[in-house]
């Protein structure tokens, strides 16, 4: 029987596998930031150990720093020490680090696909859920919680149990102003924030395949909001010529060495999955949540579910909580919703096409009276970038905020927050309670609709505005 | 790593399903740069709700949390097991948990029980009817127990044979997968040159 893309890269980084044992993985890439490595590095130091591959292994600053003046101290002394702690542990060990202020820097997941150091067929690793996004290069990617870093630290492997397999096959393609947000949350409100659990799910079918890389990385970002171990996405000539050329992508012969490699990491036809999900993307519509988990979402142009709705008990109870912590009747329609925060930005939309896509909607508009627009790039890179085009400029005159990089609103460690009872409607990956400050509302949305909802006030899209 | 073969404590029913990790501890107590401490952050804006169950005096010393469906979802964060952890728990019991959470757990001596959802319900009203009320958790032979007479609760629960192993006998990962360093090497020897590296 053949294989799927994930038991290729699964198998042929084997270390040693025994009955009755997790297998040992080597991990090909080890990244690294600043909140889940410093108990890590100090349980190196602990144990008298080393960093066993330094040259695999990349840090960078991210969550806790600021986005307006990034070349002063962090005001923040809690943030500061935790940063300095990285700085500090990365000197120590020998670990290349991108800090605040190199033009490297960024959020992690933008970070590495960017310099070509994310490529198919490896085994990534970040003590960060979102690691799923590299996925999308046809990597076996996943987030580890810190025990796991020091693990990785320490020997470059990692004690993993076989995940099962899923297919997401996804038909037809996606309609004019519909993104892979909204391919990515619609399939979520499908399977529930567990669907994907103890899986490692391959993305494939014509809508995948017609999708840019950083509308793939956008989709496999949101695999752990399912639940499942990591998404891939095979490679094929969309991302071979993306890595072709960038600083950590081989080179002369390596090259093609490496794509004729890369060519065989597809699934097998005769290959078996434990399970597959088939979507057609042709019936996808702008997709929005209106509760606090990512599987609490309905279409633009639907309405709040009324709990009565659920069969399910634990569902119904689920709702009403969401409900009143969103301050949401059910019933009221989804465009009616009034917003105050616009966020563009995250590990999940905050690569250069989401901005460009985000400036030709807010080009020669203005963001509504009582709305904020916070635009954040995902690394100083796409920043840079997105100035030479001038986004900055069109972003500034329509009246938004233009900051400098990192993981901002997404999750709020910086300074970066909603105000209790805010609401914002961001492009980030979670809409939990408190995720982008305490007591702020988060309504998931696609890159269009933030920047239509910025106009507007109210949760739109871009069709919205020519009515 | 400190061994784990029984537990008996108070039980805290937690009667919410997708208990994320951001519910857990938010963002804002990640800063530390210790493993401790984090059991001020714990359920953080929860607890300012008086209504919350660790503010019921019977439930504050709990230290078997009962908790609905999908419990751990979201951020990869050990800091949620921390907090659970330099709060006093010592098990968590769900139907089901997110994959890193219940890694990160094993990791860290905290144990995950997974239960038929039959038997959290069975729990919950348990524990809600008499507050204070204790549960044990024996993972030789992963059973859980609450009550007495007739009403009492006795079920398996599920973990995985490795983690349950190597919690048993306190073993640190680090030290197991050290011993294979020659298979690591090994290994290492048979990488294609035109991976990429960082240095």
């Amino acid at each position: 029987m053949g294989k799927t893309l994930a038991e290729k890269v699964w198998e042929s980084h084997v270390v040693r596998s025994t009955a009755g044992e997790p297998d040992l993985l080597y991990i090909d890439l080890h990244l690294i930031h600043e909140v889940t490595s410093p108990q890590a590095f100090d349980g190196l130091r602990l144990a008298g150990r080393r960093v066993r591959r330094p040259d695999l292994t990349l840090a960078t600053e991210d969550h806790n720093v600021p986005t307006v003046d990034w070349d002063k101290p962090i005001a923040d002394p809690v943030s500061r020490t935790q940063v300095e702690t990285l700085r500090r542990n990365c000197e120590e060990f020998g670990v290349r680090l991108h800090p605040l202020g190199d033009i490297e820097q960024g959020i992690v997941h933008v970070v590495g696909p960017q310099l070509g150091l994310t490529q198919p067929g490896m085994t990534i690793v970040c003590g960060d859920s979102h690691t799923s996004t590299h996925g999308a290069f046809g990597a076996l990617a996943f987030g580890i919680g810190t025990s796991e870093v020091e693990h990785v630290l320490a020997t470059q492997t990692l004690p993993q149990a076989r995940p099962k397999t899923m297919a997401v096959t996804v038909n037809g393609s996606l309609s004019e102003g519909v993104t892979a947000k909204d391919l990515v949350l619609t399939l979520i409100a499908h399977t529930g924030t567990g669907g994907g659990q103890g899986y490692v799910v391959e993305y494939r079918g014509p809508a995948i395949e017609k999708l840019s890389m950083e509308a793939r990385m956008t989709v496999c970002n949101m695999s752990i909001e399912w639940g499942a171990k990591a998404g891939l996405i095979a490679p094929d000539q969309t991302t071979f010529d993306y890595i072709e050329g960038r600083q950590g992508a081989p080179k002369g012969a390596d090259w093609e060495a490496a794509v004729e490699h890369w060519r065989s990491l597809v699934t097998d036809d005769d290959a078996e999955f434990d399970e597959e999900i088939v979507l057609d993307a042709s019936t996808m519509t702008p997709f929005v949540t209106w509760g606090t988990n990512p599987g609490q979402g309905v279409p633009l142009g639907g309405r709040v579910p009324q709990p009565e709705e659920y069969d399910d008990p634990q569902d119904r109870i689920a709702a009403e909580k969401a409900l009143h912590y969103m301050a949401l009747e059910g019933g009221t329609r989804m465009r009616e919703v009034k917003v105050d925060t616009v966020f563009v930005g995250s590990c999940t939309n905050g690569r250069i096409e989401d901005l460009r896509t985000a400036a030709e909607i807010v080009r020669g508009r203005h963001v509504a009276p009582d709305t904020r627009l916070l635009v954040v790039p995902g690394s100083v890179r796409v920043r840079l970038q997105a100035e030479e085009e001038g986004l900055d400029i069109i972003f500034k005159e329509a009246g938004g905020e233009w900051r400098g990089a990192g993981c901002s609103m997404c999750l709020g460690m910086n300074p970066d927050q909603l105000a209790p009872g805010e609401r914002s409607a961001s492009t980030s990956n979670r809409n939990f309670e408190g995720r982008q400050g305490k007591g702020g509302r988060t309504h998931l949305v696609s890159v269009p609709v933030a920047a239509a909802t910025a106009i507007r006030g109210t949760l739109s899209s871009p069709a919205d505005l020519e009515a | 790593m400190e061994q784990f073969t029984t537990h008996t404590g108070v039980g805290v029913p937690l009667r919410r399903s997708n208990v994320d990790t951001d519910q857990i501890i938010p963002a804002v107590y990640l800063k530390r740069v210790k493993r401790t401490g984090f059991e001020d952050g714990l359920f953080a804006a929860w607890r300012g709700d008086p209504g919350f169950v660790l503010n019921d005096e019977a439930y504050a010393a709990g230290s078997v949390l009962v908790a609905g469906p999908d419990f751990g979802t979201g951020s990869s964060r050990e800091h949620a097991v921390w907090a659970l952890q330099n709060y006093g728990f010592k098990v968590v019991i769900s139907p089901r948990f997110a994959d890193i959470f219940r890694g990160n757990a094993g990791k860290s001596g905290l144990v995950a029980a997974q239960v038929d959802e039959k038997v959290v319900q069975r729990l919950w009203d348990l524990l809600e009817s008499e507050p204070g009320a204790t549960v044990s958790v024996d993972l030789e032979s992963r059973t859980v127990r609450a009550g007495e007479g007739p009403d009492a609760i006795e079920d398996s629960f599920d973990i995985d044979d490795y983690t349950r192993w190597r919690l048993l006998e306190g073993l640190d990962d680090i030290d197991i997968t050290l011993s294979h360093d020659d298979d690591i090497a090994a290994y290492e020897s048979t990488r294609p040159v035109w991976k990429p590296a960082t240095l």
